[in-house]
């Protein structure tokens, strides 16, 4: 055969295969991202780490899902009805669930799951002490039973972070909950391939060919979970700030989950590169030791309040205009409940009224251990300017530099701060961690018995929380949030610091992660790549 | 040889206890509790507590000592407290990438230094000499993260020549594997080009002024015959002394390097286990780590024997 003949003879079966619609073999996409931080626990029940939430969101469905305004939506569940004296509720699971190993799933699977989340997260634990009864009533329904009405039923079932009531199959859900589940099978998007997932290393997840998404748009952790990949790995190896940048703008990954406040402005001006400011974002927050002096009493800690102002907090942490902003809610601005009731003593620094506070209160010297984690540069400046404001206010402060690790290990002390335990550190929320009174977890105020470290005690507020819990009406709900918040700024359980949005780069060539940076947890569907 | 072989190998077990029980001790008389970083940051104190009964973690010291070393006579190291995977594997999984670039920079460091050192030596006093020490003080003084950033920006980024992270493993094909080991390679060798440079100009320095090398040129042999085969060989003991303590130091401390350039290997894996109190992984490094330098120690105290013929053990 000539070569004329050749490319005639390629030409022709090249025409016959377009006429025909043959499609030409298509290179699997991958979308590659750096995630915040390493991911070593698979079990997202288990532990509240955000890595572990993530990747439960990868493999796992939710029954429900709370989309970008904060409102909770349906997700695996295709309708539901509540009894009219609202103590039952009985719920219909869309067609066609399935998990990975290919089993359908069921109510039973569902009550499985839920006993062990509740068991484990703290607003399932709310939840549980309402339920009177949780059954399967149908291969695709179950029904939840109260003891008494609870007005925060579908908002636990659709809570958006840690520890998020994922659906497992029954035999893994039946894990006992003090112990780490070991097969990952579950019915979203996405499935592990165990075998290429290396800690520290990589994880890598693989379309779920058989999953189906919901018709409606993608917002948060609601809606279509529509996949246009093939394959998402996660770079855990790949944790230095600079060269994450570095890798990017070379084109090796396509998304930084989390961009380093410093990198913000010159990754801006990337050309192949788009920034990502997500709609909801942290909250930064001083907890008190309640045990201990100086903070066992009430007048230091407002004193503490009034010292605190939250822009010189946020300037010196985030510093980049358009990325913080101060907020006098305990539950983030902008979400149901972000209401401002009683936040008068934290809105602005008054300096007068905490040195006035600091005298009244009897103060002898004792100094403030204050811990200050060298080697978390999103929170590590926010203990010097709190030890400078305490010290204007007439506070001693022990300024303690010590690694995030140690700090995790010795906020748990309940000892007193001369023998190893500790008077105030600062941390940082995400919102929906701490958006309401149920799952706000520096507002429970039992003591000693305090699930959260810091340990206040307040029966009033207490009665305050349980009424929330026990509201079922949304306006009377908001009114008791803003009296839950009155009563925290009252006994000061913690200083809010102020707000601020956790800035994600991609690629150009990486289309709909506008809407997955959403801000509620990091989320990979709804996301292309040319 | 034979018998000082097998008394360097008996020698290994007590060094190998002492660390054992250092490494113990000094872990848990370190701040930090591994139940607390397990149980993320919203766990209540009633959670942590159940891990740390989980972990064995609430159990006297003499048992919790026990139960590893029981474990460890049976070869085994552990489970991860982190990862949940055998301390073994994980090690397994991390020495590719560690040798791997242990070995390139050795390789580059040797093949660079030695014959600068060497015609430093030669050329004593010159403007090569004087260069090469000026080189050596700058590669001792710039941070290698300094250099590993600076290396990124005009390799990988601006020239396009190299990947600017990652690592391919040598299964995925040479080139890959290659591409992506260069440029941390060509970071870390500067350093020991520094080091090794100095060594081998000190001691070539040294050979050429003994009487064995006035001999050898009386013979009328080539100056380049004088340097390579008589300076050079008297001169290789304290050279591979060197670099067999390159070779130790490289598999356990390159961190900042496979942190820049995103290499997951031991020295990250060692960071990672430090950061989250991961007792086992840190416990099952230190003494692999300890194995590494006394079994690289007693290969180059046997090259002894190849460099120097009058060694004997």
């Amino acid at each position: 055969m000539t070569l004329k003949r050749s490319l005639a003879a390629i030409a022709v079966t090249a025409g016959l295969l377009g006429a025909f619609g043959v499609p030409a073999a298509r290179a699997e996409t991958v979308l590659t991202v750096v995630p915040h931080s390493n991911l070593a626990i698979l079990d997202p029940i288990w532990t509240t780490a955000y890595m572990s939430r993530n990747h439960g969101y990868m493999i796992y469905d939710t029954l429900f899902g709370t989309d970008e305004a904060s409102r909770i939506q349906p997700q695996m569940v295709e309708k539901w009805t509540v009894s009219k004296d609202k103590k039952v509720y009985d719920f219909k699971l869309r067609p066609g669930l399935g998990f990975h190993d290919g089993a359908p799933v069921t109510g039973e699977d569902v009550v499985a799951s839920l006993a062990r989340w509740g068991a484990r997260d703290a607003m399932g634990g709310a939840l549980m002490s309402f339920v009177d009864k949780m059954e399967a009533t149908g291969a695709d329904a179950f029904r939840i039973s109260l003891k008494e009405p609870c007005g925060f039923v579908l908002e636990a079932l659709g809570k958006p972070s840690s520890n998020v009531p994922f659906i497992m199959p029954k035999r893994i859900a039946e894990t006992p909950p003090d112990k780490q589940i070991t097969e990952y099978v579950g019915s979203g998007p996405y499935m592990l391939v165990k075998d290429e997932f290396k800690p520290g290393d990589k994880a890598v997840y693989v379309k779920n060919p058989k999953y189906r998404p919901r018709k409606e748009k993608t917002s948060g952790t609601a809606g279509g979970k529509n996949v246009y990949v093939d394959k998402v790995v996660w770079n855990l190896a790949l944790r230095d700030p600079q060269a994450q940048v570095s890798a990017l703008v070379n084109n090796e990954v396509d998304i930084i989950e989390s961009l380093a406040f410093d990198h913000f402005e010159t990754v801006s001006k990337e050309k192949g590169v788009t920034v990502y400011k997500p709609k909801i974002g942290l909250q930064y927050m001083c907890r008190f030791n309640h045990l201990h002096a100086p903070f066992d009493n009430a007048k230091v800690r407002r004193a503490v309040l009034a010292a605190f102002d939250q822009r010189p907090f946020l300037k010196a942490q985030v510093g980049v205009d358009g990325l913080y902003k101060p907020c006098a809610s305990i539950f983030t601005c902008g979400t149901p409940y972000g209401v401002s009731t009683g936040s008068e003593i934290q809105s602005k620094s008054n300096m007068k009224k905490a040195q006035g506070l600091v005298k009244a209160s009897g103060y002898d010297g004792t100094p403030v251990v204050l811990m200050k984690p060298t080697d978390l540069h999103a929170i590590g400046k926010l203990p010097d300017v709190a030890a400078q404001l305490m010290r204007q206010a007439g506070l001693k402060v022990d300024l303690q530099a010590m690694d995030w690790q140690t700090l995790v290990s010795r906020r748990a002390k309940k000892d007193a701060p001369k023998d190893g335990g500790w008077n105030m550190f600062c941390t940082a929320w995400v919102s929906p961690d701490i958006w309401n009174p149920v799952n706000n977890a520096a507002l429970p105020a039992r003591g000693a018995a305090t699930p959260w470290f810091g340990w206040p005690e307040d029966a009033r507020l207490e009665e305050l929380r349980a009424a929330f819990m026990r509201e079922t009406d949304d306006k009377k709900k908001i009114a008791l949030a803003g009296e839950v918040q009155k009563r925290a700024f009252e006994v000061a359980t913690h200083a809010p610091l102020g707000e601020y949005t956790q800035p994600a780069a991609a690629r150009k060539s990486v289309s709909g992660f506008a809407a997955a940076a959403h801000g509620l947890a990091n989320t990979y569907w709804g996301i292309g790549k040319k | 040889m034979l018998q000082f072989i097998a008394r360097r190998l008996l020698a290994i077990v007590p060094v190998l206890a002492i660390v054992a029980v250092l490494v113990f001790l000094l872990l848990r008389l370190t701040p930090g509790d591994p139940a607390a970083i397990l149980a993320g940051d919203a766990a209540s104190s009633e959670q942590i507590e159940a891990i740390r009964r989980t972990l064995g973690l609430e159990r006297p010291l003499p048992v919790q000592f026990g139960i590893w070393l029981g474990q460890m006579l049976q070869g085994d190291l552990g489970e991860s407290y982190y990862y949940k995977v055998r301390v073994t594997e994980l090690i397994a999984q991390r020495l590719e990438p560690t040798f791997s670039l242990a070995a390139l920079t050795i390789v580059i460091a040797v093949l660079v230094s030695v014959p600068l050192g060497t015609l430093a030596a030669w050329r004593f006093g010159g403007w090569f000499d004087r260069l090469l020490m000026a080189f050596s003080v700058f590669g001792f003084s710039v941070p290698v993260f300094v250099l590993g950033y600076v290396l990124v920006w005009l390799v990988s980024l601006k020239l396009g020549w190299l990947p600017v992270q990652g690592y391919k493993r040598l299964g995925d094909g040479f080139w890959p594997y290659l591409e992506h080991l260069v440029l941390p390679a060509v970071t870390l060798s500067v350093i020991y080009i520094a080091l090794l440079a100095r060594v081998t100009r000190a001691s070539v320095l040294e050979a050429l002024g003994e009487d064995y090398i006035r001999t050898a040129r009386a013979k009328g042999l080539g100056e380049s015959r004088v340097l390579v085969f008589h300076a050079l060989a008297n001169a290789a003991v304290p050279i591979a002394t060197v670099i067999g303590i390159g070779i130790a130091l490289l598999v356990g401390g390159v961190v900042v390097t496979e942190s820049v350039y995103a290499i997951p290997g031991l020295g990250r894996l060692t960071v990672d286990a430090v950061l989250a109190r991961d007792f086992p992984t840190i416990q099952g490094l230190i003494l692999f780590f300890s194995l590494v330098y006394v079994a690289v120690n007693l290969v180059v105290d046997l090259s002894y024997v190849f460099f120097d013929p009058r060694i004997r053990y």
